[in-house]
């Protein structure tokens, strides 16, 4: 047994026993045990294996900054992989199992990797796995590496809350130095929120409880309750993630295993950072072995557990506080011998179990190292802040240095180390008086010695990279820090480098003979803990994100039976009865082709354009010409991006001189409503036209069919459907309220599109239900109608169109050529990419008698010098039930001018053969719209 | 998140805004000659100013455009104003 628990010290609750598993084996901790206190209590040294060289590893930092101890816990029939053991508190009955071990931590088949390892160095996988193909070796390397796995044992209802609060000040971290500013700015009247990530105030304050004449917690007690009765709050278990944009500051309170965090935002006037600072390793020789751990673990873990973490301990650092921790495990019964680091790099001896230590020429037994190559400030959140940063000699570190007025980072973030200047620090960022001074510290340099690379020096310990991997970027020519990062993967695992970076840089700035700040850092970004995604999601998602838009004449369709899907953010009925798309669908198109549709058609968009300058604005917003649209005409038309791509279709009608109605795609009404109130405010008069969407006031059934005609007669909307034109529009009455109809086409067949307001939607549907019925007309939902559609090659935007799309693609060529006056796109569509002839264009396809349909997205392709080469590809597919037959529409480059050019298609390795048609398959002379 | 302040609405959450462009670009008159290059330069070219700049800007909840000047470096908002005419 190397560790163990002593005495009565720590923070635990000795009178609950938990019980759990390790790897199969029970264990027992107390209440307020971590996972990682209660197996270093039981003697347990091996926590998992390392992420590349499956190298066993045990415990590096007692906290955040265990960069070794992942596991995977299940608890509860749910699974949580990536858990850190020194965060995760233990719960009775939970199953602890270690990571990237198979089949368990202390016998790992795998460890024979790290007999390979002078095989794998920095950027192997980069090299290797290029030829002939990455993919061919991913399965075997992902299943190798990686840090866990991914269960199906998905939690439900993991939704954390995103709370929105308030305070003049905030101080982050609850050791000596947040203790006390907290105190002082709620003395001094301000909204405090004081906040720590451990579940007890106090921070480094219970490592020496001799400091305090009743005892640390005594101390920090007091504290609190000074605050809170100064009207301060303050949260535990509660970690400042990021500092954003504009002061706002992210603090994300753990609530246990299982249970979702609650998210806070601020933006408060002052934050006071007090996070601390965290050791850094030594780097020598074996220093990734099971028992070599930070000085400040060795602390924390006695301080907090009362675990003492060895028996015979050495401590290799050049803190000069090494004493004070050397004293208090010795206090604890450890022997310990306090070893002065050489810039020879000292090695560990021994594998699974430490045997000693080799500095100087001399092995000193142990079973145990305590190593620090100095503190290092946790500075992130002042750099998110867009604080600077100046290497300090002394500290051997990078410490603040000026930034934004409204943050102040005092104490161990701010290389203050020193009792009573923290206090000093922490009553002048309170009061936000100037600052004091930095006092004088220096420790002697402990760098990576790279004129040795000896042995096997590990850097970065989470993503398994060595002082030999850093040397070979460096002779790979990787100059600067962000390459070096990339290439050996450094500081880029779960702990994004916070024990590894500084070691990576000094190395650096070593080989490339420079000073380590000419080196600079990476980037500090948010998080600064992994936090589960659903932190920033909240409630943001599905419905709470985009609403579903529902149709006033759901519950109709409901009664009829219908399949209700989604399109484009409405709840559109998909078919009418039964659970068999295939035969509804079917039996719908021959309704509408036989007799009549009677659809749905309100999730149109419908956008009014009102005004003196109405005609000239939609002539403008339109590819095609609506300077000669007359009132009560309907007209076709294309809007297009100003880069010359279409970007809605749909009709539009004119009302009269000062109004029109625009039709547009109803997933594309509010991206056409934001596209035309641009351009409104930006080329006119926004006095002189205004644009409404109408959408959710109306409600429209469309009737389309032979018996149309015979159906909306019956409505009695107009008095007369005499002359009433295709492409016209006409203003009559429903019963008691305005109506009005449009002669307008989805599906090739005489149409109305009657429009009601909705307090009349009901009666009208209901209506031209009855007066369908004795025609053999029906309901008919969304999947026939795109089937209907496609059978007259009409497009669906945005899937029959792509995003280089033009209108004369489509075969809509003549504004483009002729339309004198502006509009949105009109010079792009000359360039010269606009007028090239194997432009990817708008056709049918027609397969062989007896032939399956084509699968959607299968490309049209040519052999050129024997390689295969794509002209374009499927964009819709159906078994038309009109026709008896399956339909395609392609977009293929040239194919407006390949009409009745047999074709190859090419789909998963298959290859097929086609015809090139026109995209109108039905009724090509257009006989039937008019009847 | 930033906060940007609608002429119109006052201080409102970034999500509530997008960018519409730079200010001071004016459309060519594409019923005149215009060089594929004047083109080009009007739709894909912007200075993408280091520092203080000048931008369009829409609240899509109030749907109205204005010219915001900010900071691109310190993303400080140095101030809005509507686009609109005085309409006294
Ligand atoms: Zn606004």
């Amino acid at each position: 047994m190397t560790g163990h628990r002593i005495g009565t010290r720590g923070l635990l609750d000795r009178s609950k026993t938990l019980s759990f598993r390790f790897d199969g084996k029970t264990y027992q901790g107390f209440q307020g045990d971590t996972v990682a206190s209660a197996l270093l209590a039981s003697g347990v040294r091996i926590f998992g294996r390392s992420f590349k060289y499956h190298r066993p590893r045990g415990v590096w930092g007692a906290w955040f900054d265990d960069p070794n101890a992942i596991v995977d816990i299940k608890h509860g029939g749910v699974h949580y992989p990536n858990c850190q053991a020194t965060m995760t508190q233990l719960v009775d009955g939970m199953e602890v199992r270690s990571v990237n071990a198979w089949p368990t931590a202390q016998k790992d088949l795998k460890g024979i990797l790290d007999l390979a390892q002078r095989f794998m160095p920095a950027g192997f996988y980069y090299k290797m796995f290029m030829w002939p193909d990455w993919h061919l070796f991913e399965p075997m390397i992902r299943k190798m590496a990686g840090i866990g796995t991914l269960s199906a044992d998905v939690q439900d209802d993991f939704e954390a809350a995103i709370l929105h609060e308030h305070c003049e000040t905030l101080v982050i971290g609850g050791g000596p130095a947040g203790l006390t500013a907290a105190r002082a700015a709620a003395k001094a009247g301000k909204s405090v929120l004081l906040i720590d990530d451990h579940p007890d105030f106090g921070g480094s304050s219970y490592r020496y409880p001799n400091d305090a004449a009743e005892g640390p917690s005594y101390w920090v007690a007091e504290q609190l309750s000074a605050i809170e009765d100064a009207g301060g709050r303050v949260l535990s278990s509660t970690t400042a993630i990021g500092v954003y944009d504009h002061q706002a500051v992210s603090i994300v309170t753990d609530r246990g295993l299982g249970t979702a965090p609650v998210v806070r935002k601020l933006r408060p006037d002052n934050v006071i950072v007090a996070t601390g600072a965290v050791d850094r390793p030594v780097t020598f020789s074996n220093n990734d072995r099971p028992g070599v751990m930070s000085l400040d673990a060795g602390a924390e873990f006695l301080a907090r557990f009362g675990v003492l973490v060895g028996q015979q301990i050495a401590i290799l650092s050049n803190r000069p506080d090494a004493h004070d921790v050397a004293a208090q495990l010795e206090n604890a019964g450890a022997k310990v011998d306090l070893l002065d680091p050489k810039s020879d790099p000292a090695k560990a001896i021994g594998y699974r179990n430490l045997k000693g230590v080799r500095v100087a020429g001399h092995t000193y037994p142990c079973d145990t190292i305590l190593a620090s190559a100095g503190l290092t400030p946790l500075v992130h959140l002042w750099r998110h802040a867009g604080g600077k940063l100046d290497w300090d000699e002394g500290r051997q570190t990078f410490v603040p240095s000026t930034g934004p007025d409204w943050m102040r980072v005092i104490g161990g973030a701010n290389g203050t180390y020193e009792r009573s200047a923290v206090e000093e620090e922490a009553r002048s960022a309170a009061l936000n008086t100037s600052r004091p001074e930095r006092h004088v510290y220096s420790i002697s340099p402990l760098l990576p010695n790279t004129k040795n690379t000896e042995g096997r020096q590990w850097i970065d310990f989470q993503h398994d990279v060595t002082l030999k991997d850093v040397a070979l970027a460096h002779r790979e020519n990787m100059v600067s820090v962000e390459h070096l990062k990339r290439y050996t993967t450094l500081g880029m695992a779960g702990d994004q480098g916070k024990t590894s970076n500084i070691a990576g840089l000094a190395a650096m700035a070593d080989l490339k003979g420079q000073r380590i700040p000419e080196v600079g850092t990476t980037t500090f970004r948010p998080p600064f803990v992994p936090v589960p995604l659903e932190a920033y999601r909240g409630a943001s998602r599905d419905t709470q994100v985009a609403p579903l838009k529902r149709l006033t004449l759901e519950p109709e369709h409901r009664a009829l039976g219908a399949a209700l899907g989604e399109y484009g953010g409405w709840l559109r009925p998909a078919w009418y009865g039964g659970d068999d798309e295939q035969s509804a669908v079917a039996s719908e198109c021959k309704i509408a082709r036989d007799a009549a549709a009677i659809m749905d058609g309100s999730a149109l968009g419908t956008i009014e354009v009102i005004g003196p300058d109405a005609r000239a604005f939609v002539n403008f917003v339109y590819y095609n010409t609506m300077s000669n649209l007359k009132p009560g005409r309907i007209r076709y038309g294309f809007m297009l991006t100003e880069s010359g791509l279409v970007f809605d279709d749909g009709v539009i009608a004119c009302v009269d001189e000062t109004r029109f109605i625009i039709s547009c795609s109803s997933s594309h009404a509010d991206a056409v409503m934001a596209h035309l109130e641009n351009w409104r405010q930006d080329s006119f008069d926004p006095d002189r036209v205004h644009i409404h969407d109408t959408t959710q006031n109306w409600s429209t059934v469309t009737i389309a069919g032979p018996k149309a005609r015979a159906i909306v007669d019956a409505l009695g909307v107009l008095d007369t459907l005499d002359d009433f034109a295709h492409m016209t529009l006409r203003f009559g009455a429903f019963e008691d309220v305005p109506a009005r109809v449009a002669r307008v086409s989805f599906t090739g067949d005489s149409s109305f599109e009657v429009s009601v307001p909705n307090s009349a939607a009901v009666r009208l549907w209901q209506r031209a239900i009855a007066a369908g019925k004795p025609h053999g007309a029906g309901p008919v939902g969304a999947e026939a109608l795109v089937v209907l559609r496609a059978e007259k090659g009409y497009i669906i935007v945005g899937k029959d169109t792509e995003g280089e799309t033009m209108p004369h693609d489509l075969g809509f060529g003549a504004p483009r050529l002729r339309k004198s006056a502006a509009f949105v796109g009109d010079r792009s569509l000359h360039t010269e990419n606009a007028n090239r002839e194997d432009r990817k264009q708008f056709v049918g396809l027609s397969v062989e008698d007896g032939e399956p349909k084509l699968p959607i997205g299968a490309h049209i392709v040519t052999v050129q010098n024997g390689e295969r080469r794509s002209l374009g590809y499927v964009t819709s597919s159906h078994d038309s039930p009109t026709l008896e037959r399956p339909i395609a529409l392609a977009l293929v480059s040239g194919g407006l001018g390949a009409m009745g050019q047999p074709v190859e298609i090419y789909h998963m390795g298959k290859t097929r053969r086609a015809t090139i048609t026109p995209s109108c398959a039905f009724d090509t002379e257009g006989a039937r719209i008019d009847a | 998140m930033q906060r940007f302040s609608c002429p119109f609405c006052g201080l409102r959450d970034e999500r509530e805004f997008h960018f519409a462009g730079e200010a001071g670009k004016t459309r060519p008159d594409t019923t005149q000659d215009v060089s594929d290059k004047e083109w080009a330069n009007y739709l894909f070219f912007c200075k993408n100013t280091k520092g203080p700049t000048r931008e369009i800007w829409v609240h899509t909840t109030c749907q109205e455009y204005f010219i915001m000047e900010r900071d691109s470096v310190t993303m400080e908002v140095l101030g809005t104003t509507a686009m609109r005419k005085d309409t006294a």
